[in-house]
């Protein structure tokens, strides 16, 4: 078959493979019909995320077709149609039992290695370096399904593919992210990052009734986006000063929650940003967390910051200071988008959000290293690229 | 969030935290009991060797940076030449601590100590018959290097003996390892008693063992995959088996890998399963099968153990051991690409 592979820094090329095959009883296999590149593809593509092997299948937005099923799966059959979530989860153990399928025990036959950088490790994830399993990607015309008793989302044939991809990871990610801030009627909650994540958060903090949202982005477009589609406030950090603007925006309170939709790769002006630059580039802090910084400073006392974009190791100059004193609650996670598969699912097929409207671009999959590239560039305001095999 | 914590703010009862501890030191004195050879016979003078690098690190640094000081305090004439020696021999000094302190056999840096003391000996006595020396500091301090030299004999000879000793008996001794693993299991503690029991299911998720034949009620046989098509074969029996509770097992004479261990199995607090701590020696032989078999182990034998404890907790609780496209072949450190093997190798 052929499958989108990591070949080094900043290379990714399109590769003919072995096809996969089922490993395990609770394997599926799925024939893919749409996949798409998420904004953690780019911090592998980058070699922000360590433990990459040249040859690595990205992908892990991916839905498509049941073709064939292992002996432990009694409710999947061939030709049903599924999304498949992006965090590889059993249903068995303590974290999935609490639904908190992100951190399953026993889905990262690679635990060693996240124990070695996080101390313990979390689930694996599909495509997503060897330290979170090393499995095979959904960047492909096929991929194994491990678990698929548990994960993979039936989804009825009437509905087009972009409307229920994105309940692979970004809309559940965003959603994820507004229902850590505990939403009170009246709440005012900003998000930084207007990627597909942040514009997720966007919405589902509506949904789930905040007052306002406010968004912080730099390129026109995302922020266009945000508000003509998500509804959002938006301030543009290269033009105004992000925490003035917020203060002066909430009458000097600050935002009940914010959201950080960036993550490890975040940019920014000034001597900050040149600090976290060289201390990425010499190693000596992988992650830049300028985002998660103002966000923090943002906050108003006695409110909540709530991390979902990604970040993978260490971070400098945490300002611990505001954070304490200030009775900020912080809450972190890759979303256990098993536990919010079926509510959104619902919400789609009542017409509360049409999770399509990021897409910007859709190609094949033999057009995935441009697909990378645009969107890393933000070429021609790319916000979302849908690859077909 | 299922690892246990023992600390402070665990929830915890002291009941509870104490008969941990106590556990851990019984499953610790079993297995030193089991084991041929009590490792832990030289510690008091490896501690004595330890104290004596520390000091002559101190006390090196005294004289390199205040030689005047030193000079007075045991009475020699403070000049240019005086602080010379005293900088030089402070520098013999730290060398020796050095040597002392990084090394595991530290018996030949011991003794570089003592010629130190004979080299003192040797500057004091010259000291002493100088006029300018204030003879009450000169004869403390002579009396001190004395007693020093004493415990410097005392410990390298007694290191030496140890050794010796060590070295007529149980020649691999420097290669005994020790681990200690823990993990929690969601299912109930008889399930994973009865399951470590059997012991025909630990090949299912050690990997090394290829096979474990049961002989009779205490007995049995194992056989592991070594390098290079070979494998390594012992007998073994229980010397402990509390239903429930625990197995504690260690090989007979006459095996490749010597090895004690045992796994204790205890309920989760909450009821959320079965905590199981597995404590092991082994001692691979040495020489050319020696390095084999510590291939064979691993190079971090307690990161293998926390593996093996991770697969049987995927076998039970979601029935086998997981696999992704990068760890098909069992492999840890070189890891195939996450993209699909060209063939499932059987299992």
């Amino acid at each position: 078959m052929k499958a989108n592979v990591w070949m080094g820094k900043n290379s990714v090329q399109v590769q003919e493979v072995p096809d996969p095959k089922i490993l395990n009883q609770r394997d599926a296999i799925v024939k893919i019909t749409s996949t798409a590149i998420c904004g953690s593809d780019l911090h592998l593509l980058q070699g922000f995320v360590p433990t990459m092997e040249p040859g690595d299948i990205l992908g892990h937005e991916f839905m498509g077709e049941v073709v064939e099923v292992g002996r432990g799966v009694d409710n999947l059959k061939v030709g049903d149609r599924v999304v498949v979530p992006f965090p590889i989860a059993c249903g068995n153990c303590f974290a999935c039992q609490s639904q908190a399928y992100s951190i399953c025990e026993n889905s990262n036959p690679n635990a060693w290695m996240a124990e070695k950088l996080w101390g313990h490790s979390a689930a694996g994830i599909f495509g997503y370096s060897h330290l979170t399993g090393g499995y095979a990607g959904g960047q492909a015309e096929y991929a194994r399904v491990p678990f698929a008793d548990v994960g993979p989302l039936k989804v009825p044939d009437g509905i087009p593919d972009e409307k229920v991809l994105f309940l692979s990871d970004v809309f559940p990610t965003g959603y994820m992210g507004a229902e850590m801030c505990d939403i009170k009627p009246g709440d005012v909650i900003a998000v930084w990052g207007c990627g597909p994540v942040g514009q997720f958060a966007i919405a589902s903090a509506y949904l789930l009734g905040a007052e306002r949202v406010i968004a912080i982005d730099r390129f026109p477009y995302r922020l266009h986006m945000a508000r003509e589609r998500a509804g959002a406030e938006t301030i543009n950090y290269e033009e105004a000063d992000v925490l003035d603007t917020l203060k002066e925006m909430t009458g000097g309170r600050g935002p009940d929650a914010c959201i950080d939709a960036v993550g490890m790769e975040a940019h920014g002006h000034g001597v900050e940003y040149m600090y976290d630059r060289a201390k990425q580039a010499t190693r000596m802090e992988t992650d830049r967390p300028i985002a998660l910084r103002q966000a923090i400073k943002a906050c108003r006392n006695g409110g909540t910051v709530s991390v979902i974009g990604a970040y993978g190791g260490f971070i400098d100059k945490f300002p611990i200071g505001s954070f304490m004193n200030r009775s900020l609650t912080l809450k972190t996670g890759q979303a256990h988008v098993q536990r919010y598969m079926r509510p959104l699912l619902q919400r789609v097929l009542d017409g509360e959000i049409d999770p399509s409207f990021i897409i910007t671009h859709e190609m094949k999959l033999a057009d995935a290293p441009k697909g990378y590239d645009m969107f890393k560039n933000k070429e021609d305001n790319c916000e979302k690229v849908v690859l077909r095999p | 969030m299922a690892t246990q914590q023992f600390g402070s703010g665990d929830g915890l009862g002291g009941d509870r935290r104490a008969a941990i501890g106590i556990l851990t030191r019984t499953d610790s004195s079993r297995l030193a009991d089991a084991w041929y050879q009590n490792g832990s016979q030289n510690a008091g003078v490896e501690r004595l060797a330890r104290f004596l690098g520390w000091f002559s690190e101190g006390l090196g640094f005294a004289q390199v940076t205040a030689p005047r000081t030193v000079n007075r305090l045991i009475g020699v004439r403070d000049d240019d030449g005086s602080r010379g020696v005293m900088r030089a021999a402070g520098v013999r000094e730290m060398t020796h601590g050095v040597g002392i302190l990084s090394n595991s056999r530290p018996t030949g840096w011991v003794w570089t100590r003592v010629g130190g003391d004979v080299m003192d000996l040797a500057l004091l006595a010259r000291a002493f018959r100088a006029d300018s020396t204030k003879r009450n500091r000169t004869m403390v301090a002579t009396a001190a290097v004395l007693g020093v030299t004493a415990l410097d004999v005392y410990c390298a000879t007694q290191l030496r003996n140890g050794h010796e000793a060590t070295e007529t008996t149980a020649p691999i001794r420097h290669d005994i390892t020790d681990v200690e693993k823990a993990i929690t299991i969601n299912r109930p503690t008889e399930d994973v008693y009865r399951f470590w029991r059997n012991f025909q299911n630990l090949p299912g998720f050690m990997q090394h063992l290829e096979s474990v034949q049961v002989i009779d009620e205490k007995r049995s046989h194992w056989k592991a995959k070594a390098p290079a098509g070979k494998t390594v074969e012992w007998d073994a029996e229980i010397i402990e088996d509390r239903p429930n509770e625990l197995i504690a097992w260690r090989s007979l004479e006459g095996a490749d890998v010597q090895n004690a261990g045992s796994v204790r199995f205890s309920p989760a607090p909450g009821g959320r399963g079965t905590e199981v701590r597995v404590s092991m020696r082994y001692d691979p032989p040495a020489g050319v099968i020696g390095a084999t078999i510590a291939k064979l182990f691993g190079e971090e034998p307690s990161q293998q153990v926390g593996d093996e404890l991770r697969r049987l907790k995927q076998v039970l609780e979601t029935g086998e051991v997981v696999l992704s496209e990068a760890v098909v072949n069992g492999a840890r450190i070189k890891q195939h690409p996450a993209q699909p093997p060209e063939q499932v190798p059987g299992r």
